[in-house]
């Protein structure tokens, strides 16, 4: 299902996710919160789309359902052919377990495990991983197998993130605000390795953010306003990140 | 500070689960004492208004006979306040439509009035009107087994002499608060009666017209007990007196003594174990609040709140823990000790239960409660008191962890990743981990403790009534007589194998150490009361040489090959030196043994017995229990396996009821110890769970991480649990070991299996409220907050 080609055999862009009219809505005691009020989009293989948005636009709604992570309240999220608001709890965790890498803004790591074990924990269980060491060596961590997340600065910990995410090979990488946590060097770094994989393994990414400036490294930017996508742009030259000021 | 008490009443809220936990392991501490103070103090009161009340005696002598006229001189013996003389006799009885025989004792009361020392305390009825020859008073509990009234009849022997009697009052003495049959280990009370006669009606019966041979005192205040016992003794030696004694040495005294000892060691024992875990628990789960909140801690301290304030905030919560404790340990407890109190009445036959709880026990409940809630609090609180505002305000880290010695071994890398993180988890905080162990080992130790006891009085009665006790019957005679009747007890029907014994009273000395006790004198092999060492092995008598009981030996301070000074309490009333020449493991009584015709020879007489055991032919029984009541040299009849149904009946009761509220109590404590455990773990870990979970991690494989640590925390505890139970088995069984019974010290696979078992399944509990929690582990949530 993760096949790396970009283009279906009768030259069309693939389409890795699919969402029509999708809805979340949360009960927040007695109010009703519609994060999501419709949302119909694709993603393409290959692509680096940015997903701009202000906090409560339901950009992180929408990355959580793409990733599984969450259950849609209406409307259908496709992962190629399957559906994923029709899965049960099991298949959603073999589909984030063999399909889906996270990035996370607060890099979530495990503290207990050292740099190479915090990617091992994926790779122990997935079906075509790279070695932990590899994984490492291309987010330029090779050097810091054995450190513990305390002993790594923030940028650091967030390429063993990275490192983590890709080691399954997986055809989607979902970052959520990857770089919200670190100041801007280090934010330029991270965003180069994402960018890095992205090209050497046409790894499809989606990065949500509410920093515009990092729009202008991806393929496309996606714009989410109250819920609903206010406007898709394509980026036909994209900058690299190291170009980036913010 | 209004807004910090809401925010305190929502941490309540919160952690009410562990609250609840750590209450219920105070409030077992907080019961543990009120029952174990509360007991001791309701029978120690108790005891002392009916002795009061009812003037119970403070010297005892019992001889053979000495005129009435004796009485005053021995009145002026310095030191003696009142002095009263009785007659006393063995009597069987037979009680209509109950076909064991029955023993006893008779004792004589003045002619229609009370006696002024040994008051007898009426339940029912009267005493015997002074002239009438025939009216009985018997004791209640005797009354009670066979539903007899005033107004009944039944038949007894006295002296040989079989009578038709009236019982004209049911009463309790404090003579008989415990009561036992000679020989026997615990009340009997269907097959063992006191009664209390007119004494000119039991004097005639006796053949002690104008005579007594029993005596009762009281002293005056101030008066040293050993100098009037002597002069006592000078004084009863032509009459053949037995040597006087004390209360110490009086049977039904010395055993309430020793229940009350018992009593004291539970008392602190049990309720110590059970708060200082409670103390540990709630030092824990402190630090842990204090540790997520932090940031909040350091807010309150920007916004301007005082260290005081803070501290005081905390200091709350605790104290509303140890408040809870308190309410449900001082209301369980209350219950407990009453219904506890209530059972020791079954076989402590006071007329009524001195029970109140009392202040001051209240009070020592609350201070111990708040000193284990203070220490375990204290730490963490000063801790929270001290941060500075910027310190807990700084970005989280992640936590610091050490690759160890072990990473580099082809164990570790044999490891998958989540066995690493269990392991490092553990091994961040050793001492943490450390104590957590112990929280639970404690726990299984009670358990172990508690079902050891089971085990331990089991394996006890398994000993004296397997190895030791042979005999089906057990006949005491009236006097010593001469060993052929041994040849005429072994034609009787259904007599299947008959062995006599002579047995005397004597007081043992050893340096200025001396104890009384009866010296029995046996076969050199015996067969049907048999001697057994401490491996169980069958003992025989040396030809000549004492034989005592290893805890007896162990009293006098003696060892095998020094003298012993034996004083017959009988009789000359001869004093002789005999060498210890073994000692014999028993678990039941101060039993002293000498080979049968060397005693005889010490007390200058012929081959002689003055008891006799049976075994006989079940078929034949009751046939053989009406020959046996027609043979006037038969003073009673005891049937040993009724006694052994008597006692496993006993502890049934009474054990299993106690050692059930302990093994429930110590099931709390397992359970409490390992949910706190799991909860805390859960919180520290949540952020790191949702993490696996996102990155793939099935339920049950983000499960193993939170449970693998507690399993692996209980694995090892449990070996731990196994050994410090061990150890307060072995204490225990020292600090119960008295003279009525002493505990083997066997702990058995079952005990141990039952221990591990028993913490297993709280810890299977607690990892299924966990398992709860688990599935409710909200990713998207734990993911986006900061650590």
């Amino acid at each position: 299902m993760n096949a790396p080609e970009k283009t279906t055999p009768d030259g069309q862009r693939r389409v890795v996710f699919r969402t029509r009219g999708l809805c979340r809505t949360y009960r927040l005691g007695e109010t009703e919160v519609h994060a999501l009020r419709g949302v119909d989009l694709d993603l393409y293989a290959g692509e680096l789309v940015v997903m701009l948005g202000a906090s409560g636009s339901g950009k992180s709604t929408l990355l959580n359902l793409l990733g599984g992570l969450d259950a849609a309240s209406s409307g259908e999220v496709f992962y190629g052919e399957q559906d994923l608001s029709r899965v049960s709890e099991r298949q959603l965790t073999r589909f984030r377990r063999d399909h889906v890498g996270f990035v996370f803004q607060f890099y979530n790591l495990i503290s207990s495990l050292t740099a190479r074990e915090n990617v091992a924990i994926v790779t122990d269980i997935c079906e075509r991983p790279m070695p932990p060491e590899d994984a490492l060596a291309l987010v330029g961590l090779g050097e810091r197998l054995d450190h513990f997340p305390a002993q790594l600065s923030g940028g650091e910990q967030q390429r063993v993130a990275i490192a983590r995410a890709i080691a399954k090979q997986p055809a989607v990488l979902l970052c959520d605000e990857p770089t919200g946590a670190l100041d801007s060097q280090t934010g330029r770094q991270v965003l180069n390795a994402l960018l890095d994989i992205n090209r050497r393994l046409g790894t499809t990414t989606a990065i949500i953010t509410h920093n515009a400036v990092i729009a202008e490294m991806a393929h496309r930017v996606i714009r989410l306003r109250d819920g609903r996508i206010a406007d898709i742009a394509d980026n036909p030259s994209p900058r690299s990140p190291d170009e980036l000021a913010w | 500070m209004r807004t910090l008490r809401r925010k305190l009443l929502r941490d309540l809220l919160t952690l009410r689960g562990q609250i609840l936990a750590i209450a219920v392991v105070i409030g077992a501490g907080v019961m543990t004492l009120i029952l174990g103070v509360t007991t001791l103090s309701a029978l120690s009161l108790t005891q002392e208004r009916f002795y009061q009340e009812r003037g119970f005696a403070e010297v005892f002598a019992d001889l053979t006979r000495a005129p009435e006229s004796l009485l005053p001189r021995l009145a002026e013996i310095p030191g003696i306040d009142r002095i009263e003389s009785r007659v006393r006799s063995g009597v069987r009885l037979r009680v209509d439509d109950f076909d064991d025989p029955v023993r006893g004792l008779v004792l004589s009361i003045p002619d229609g009035r009370q006696p002024d020392i040994n008051r007898l305390h009426l339940r029912m009825g009267q005493l015997p009107q002074p002239e009438r020859q025939d009216e009985v008073v018997v004791s209640e509990p005797f009354a009670e087994a066979h539903g007899l009234l005033p107004g009944d009849q039944l038949t007894a022997i006295i002296h040989g002499r079989e009578q038709r009697l009236r019982i004209s009052g049911i009463a309790l003495s404090p003579e008989f608060v415990y009561q036992t049959g000679p020989g026997d280990l615990l009340p009997d009370y269907r097959r063992y009666a006191t009664l209390w006669m007119n004494r000119s009606a039991l004097a005639r019966a006796t053949d002690l017209d104008g005579a007594f041979n029993s005596l009762v005192a009281t002293l005056q205040a101030g008066a040293r007990t050993e100098d009037v016992r002597q002069a006592l003794d000078r004084q009863l030696q032509r009459y053949g007196g037995q040597g006087s004694y004390d209360r110490d040495e009086q049977a039904s005294h010395r055993f309430i003594s020793e229940e009350l000892n018992q009593l004291r060691v539970m008392a602190v024992a049990f309720p110590m174990i059970f708060l200082g875990v409670a103390a540990f628990l709630l030092s824990v789960l402190l630090e842990r609040i204090i540790r997520q909140q932090i940031q909040e801690i350091a807010v309150l301290k920007a916004f301007g709140y005082g260290i005081g304030q803070i501290a005081r905030h905390y200091l709350a919560l605790t104290a509303l823990i140890v408040g809870l404790g308190l309410l449900l340990g001082l209301g369980f407890g209350a219950w407990a000790a009453e219904a506890y109190a209530r059972l020791y009445i079954e076989y402590f036959r006071f007329p009524e239960l001195y029970f109140r709880l009392q202040p001051d026990v209240v009070l020592l409940a609350v201070a111990v409660a708040i000193l284990a809630g203070g220490i375990g609090t204290g730490r963490a609180v000063a801790r929270a008191a001290r941060l500075t505002p910027a310190q807990a305000m700084r970005p989280p880290l992640p936590a610091r962890y050490r690759r160890g010695r072990l990473a580099d071994t082809a164990f570790w890398r044999r490891l998958d990743q989540p066995a690493r993180m269990i392991l490092r988890n553990l091994g961040r905080h050793p001492l943490k981990s450390a104590l957590s162990m112990l929280g639970i080992a404690l726990s299984t130790s009670l358990i172990l403790v508690g079902s050891y006891q089971f085990q331990a009085v089991d394996r006890l009665l398994d000993i004296q009534y397997r190895l030791v006790e042979q005999a089906d019957l057990h006949l005491t005679l009236t006097e010593a007589t001469p060993e052929r009747a041994i040849g005429e007890l072994r034609h009787l029907p259904g007599v299947l194998q008959a062995e006599g014994y002579r047995q005397v009273p004597v007081r043992l000395s050893h340096g200025h150490r001396s104890e009384r006790t009866l010296l029995l004198g046996m076969e050199r092999e015996p067969q049907l009361r048999r001697l057994i060492d401490a491996d169980h092995r069958r003992r025989s008598l040396p030809e000549d040489g004492l034989v005592l009981t290893d805890f007896l030996a162990e009293r006098l301070g003696l060892r095998t090959g020094d003298p012993v000074q034996v004083e017959v309490l009988d009789g000359e009333r001869r004093i002789l030196d005999l060498p210890l020449a073994a000692v014999v493991a028993e678990p039941i009584g101060v039993g002293a043994y000498l080979e049968r015709r060397a005693l005889n020879r010490l007390l200058g007489e012929g081959p002689a017995i003055n008891g006799a055991w049976l075994a006989i032919d079940p078929a034949s029984r009751d046939e053989l229990f009406q020959r046996l009541d027609q043979l006037a040299v038969v003073a009673g009849i005891g049937v040993i396996g009724e006694s052994e149904t008597a006692i496993r009946a006993y502890i049934d009761e009474t054990m299993l009821v106690l050692m059930g509220i302990l093994l429930v109590l110590a099931g709390s404590i397992a359970f409490a110890v390992v949910y706190n455990n799991a909860r805390i773990a859960f919180a520290e870990r949540q952020r790191e769970l949702a993490t696996l979970r996102v990155l793939g991690f099935g339920r049950g494989e983000v499960a193993w991480v939170l449970i693998g640590e507690l399993l692996l925390l209980t694995l090892i505890a449990i070996p731990l649990g196994w050994l410090i139970g061990t150890g307060f088995a072995w204490l225990l069984t020292e600090a119960l070991s008295m003279d009525l019974l002493r505990l083997p010290f066997v702990v058995t696979a079952q005990a141990y299996g039952l221990s591990g078992a028993g913490i297993l399944l709280a810890t299977a509990l607690s990892v299924l409220l966990i398992q709860r929690r688990l599935r409710r582990l909200d990713m998207v949530t734990a993911l986006k907050a900061a650590e």
